[in-house]
């Protein structure tokens, strides 16, 4: 019963490149239908983190299961029921709207009117109805976020995955797309996102604080706030980062 | 889970269509370019001598000295315009690359040849260029000959002899290829040539363009399969490479009149196969390079040593071992002896059977190469 309740379950998940350690034992059980907000300092290891949990990088060590599927043995799988986006908004600048939806719900293999119901209803949903027969490199980065969630959206993934969804966005796009996020929230889809931005953390039901590879704190905001006793999460944060880089090997190294 | 899906590969190739029919630079080069190289090649790349101007100083200036300017020109090796008088003039002209060949006929000429004495006509030749310089003394070698045999007969006759016979001969006939015209040579060779160039630059671009602008990045964290992306990413191109072979072939063969003596069928049966080949290249270099930049120097690096070395236009017999060795490894040899025998020779796979088997080893190779590196990338 567990698998259908936590989103995420995840134990002791370390990544080794070579020498360099880029996640070391991070654990943490996300319920379904949870927004999870990934915080921490570039290079900290979120990225990589999230593509372990995406079933597109391989764990070195621990356990993790996504949806239910395990991460070692059911990549392909956990792709199929993920949405995923990244800062890039990764799509075909030289094709229109239209066709990189057309492009996204063919890879996800949607096929015939259920396709176009899916299709229309997401095109609804995230307002793009007037710019699809536009190129997607004619767009302001707003749009094109848009766009990018549209298409991480046409499959109706039970989680979705967000790198920081918006880095370089402006704040009017940044509370337009929040609200999207919290509907999809509302209506059952779990979500992790990483974000720089602590007052976009500060809405999440969950967040993680990621330092060196490790995930250092796990709570909601208002546990972590209360715990280090801080009125505010920028506050926690910096507490965190001058805390951990003290105790950090490598910055012992280059004093 | 781990099935090929029809649904994600025609997504692929959709998008593929819609990106190349967008991007009009790919299309020019896909299209254009081979037309225009063909072209170029086709002309520039000849290396028939004839017609070589030629500077005579003529102190005789008799009925017999012109008879041998004469036969010089009919020849059509020289063309024999210019006349001057002293070494001087003829220093000037050579040196100033006017003429390349210049003839000196001795001064008592005709007073020998209408007599029963000797002399000697020189030829002074240009040989900075030992093609044209080889071209020139074998004409001038073969009008001294004939001028000469015809002189000792018509001696022979007026003694009251029989006209005599040459006791040895030899009858040359040239096979295959019987005006001996470079174009004949050069235009099968460069249909591969091109087809090589063309091709392997547009597929390692296609590819390498995803990663360098982060779609790749996103397509790993979808469900489609190495295969279907590498396969949807292919197939268009053969489409753009059987389009531009039959455009070069109907230049090869309407404009230069460069018809195959072989069956076309196998010829295009054939040039495909080298497409693979050459298709399983471009996806090697992409495999390899990040940028398209280093995709570019990558192709050039690949398309530089296949001229020389594949016997596209320094034959292969002649080099040193370690060099035909190299050749060896490169593709377009393989092709070049196969599109040149079916085109020249109009011969089948009774001969070609070999190459074609080196050049089908050589696409299953690199594609096994090239997918093995490419599934490594996306994991």
């Amino acid at each position: 019963m567990e698998k259908t309740e936590l989103a995420i379950d995840c134990r002791g998940l370390v990544k080794r490149f070579g020498n360099y350690t880029a996640v070391e034992g991070v654990t943490f059980q996300l319920p379904t239908g949870a927004i999870m907000g990934f915080v921490g300092p570039n290079g900290a290891g979120k990225t990589t983190t999230i593509r372990l949990l995406c079933g597109v990088l391989m764990p070195t060590e621990g356990h993790a299961t996504v949806l239910g599927f395990d991460v070692k043995t059911q990549p392909e799988e956990i792709k199929q029921h993920i949405g995923y986006m990244s800062q890039k908004f990764s799509l075909y600048e030289d094709l229109t709207v239209r066709e990189n939806i057309d492009f996204y719900a063919g890879i996800y293999n949607l096929t015939g009117t259920f396709a176009a119901e899916r299709k229309q209803q997401v095109i609804e949903r995230i307002g793009l109805n007037e710019r699809l027969p536009q190129l997607v490199q004619s767009l302001s980065g707003g749009w094109k976020q848009r766009v990018a969630l549209a298409c991480a959206l046409l499959h109706e993934p039970k989680l979705l995955v967000l790198d920081e969804p918006t880095a370089g966005v402006d704040p009017v796009s940044r509370r337009v797309f929040w609200q999207i996020i919290h509907k999809l929230a509302q209506e059952g889809m779990t979500i992790l996102v990483s974000t720089h931005y602590m007052d976009e953390a500060d809405t999440c039901d969950y967040l993680g604080f990621v330092f060196y590879g490790r995930l250092i704190a796990f709570g909601t905001p208002a546990e972590m706030k209360a715990k280090e006793n801080k009125a505010n999460l920028d506050d926690l944060f910096i507490y965190y980062v001058e805390r951990e880089a003290v105790d950090d090997p490598r910055n012992k190294g280059n004093r | 889970m781990k099935r090929f899906n029809w649904s994600r590969f025609l997504a692929i190739l959709v998008k593929e269509f819609r990106q190349i029919a967008r991007d009009k630079p790919s299309v020019i080069m896909a299209v254009g370019m081979p037309v225009i190289m063909l072209l170029l090649f086709g002309y520039a790349v000849n290396t028939d001598v004839d017609h070589m101007p030629t500077v005579v100083w003529d102190q005789s200036m008799s009925q017999d000295s012109r008879e041998v300017i004469s036969s010089l020109r009919n020849s059509t090796y020289l063309d024999p315009d210019f006349y001057v008088r002293g070494y001087d003039e003829i220093r000037r002209y050579l040196d100033g690359s006017s003429a390349r060949v210049a003839v000196i006929i001795p001064p008592d000429y005709g007073k020998q040849v209408q007599g029963s004495g000797n002399t000697t006509v020189q030829v002074l030749v240009d040989g900075s260029d030992p093609t044209a310089a080889r071209a020139a003394m074998s004409a001038v070698q073969t009008v001294g000959f004939n001028t000469g045999w015809e002189v000792q007969a018509d001696r022979l006759a007026q003694q009251g002899g029989a006209t005599p016979v040459l006791p040895v001969q030899v009858e040359t006939r040239v096979w295959y290829n019987p005006d001996m015209k470079s174009l004949v040579f050069n235009i099968p060779a460069l249909i591969g040539l091109i087809i090589q160039n063309v091709i392997a630059m547009l597929t390692a671009f296609s590819l390498v363009r995803e990663k360098e602008r982060g779609t790749l990045e996103q397509l790993v964290v979808t469900p489609v399969r190495p295969t279907e992306l590498m396969l949807g990413k292919l197939v268009p191109f053969v489409i753009i490479a059987f389009v531009s072979l039959m455009l070069i072939l109907s230049v090869g063969i309407l404009w230069f009149g460069v018809p195959p003596k072989g069956s076309l069928l196998l010829l295009i049966l054939l040039s495909m196969l080298f497409v693979t080949t050459v298709l399983a290249i471009g996806l090697l270099i992409s495999t390899i390079s990040r940028t398209q930049l280093q995709a570019m120097q990558m192709t050039i690096l690949l398309i530089l040593p296949s001229i020389l070395l594949s016997g596209f236009i320094f034959p292969r017999e002649t080099m040193p071992l370690f060099l035909k060795g190299l050749g060896g490894i490169v593709p377009l040899t393989y092709f070049l002896v196969i599109v040149r025998g079916i085109f020249l020779k109009g011969i089948g796979l009774e001969y070609l059977w070999k190459e074609t088997l080196v050049l089908a080893t050589f696409s299953l190779v690199l594609f096994f190469l090239a997918a093995k590196r490419f599934r490594k990338n996306l994991d």
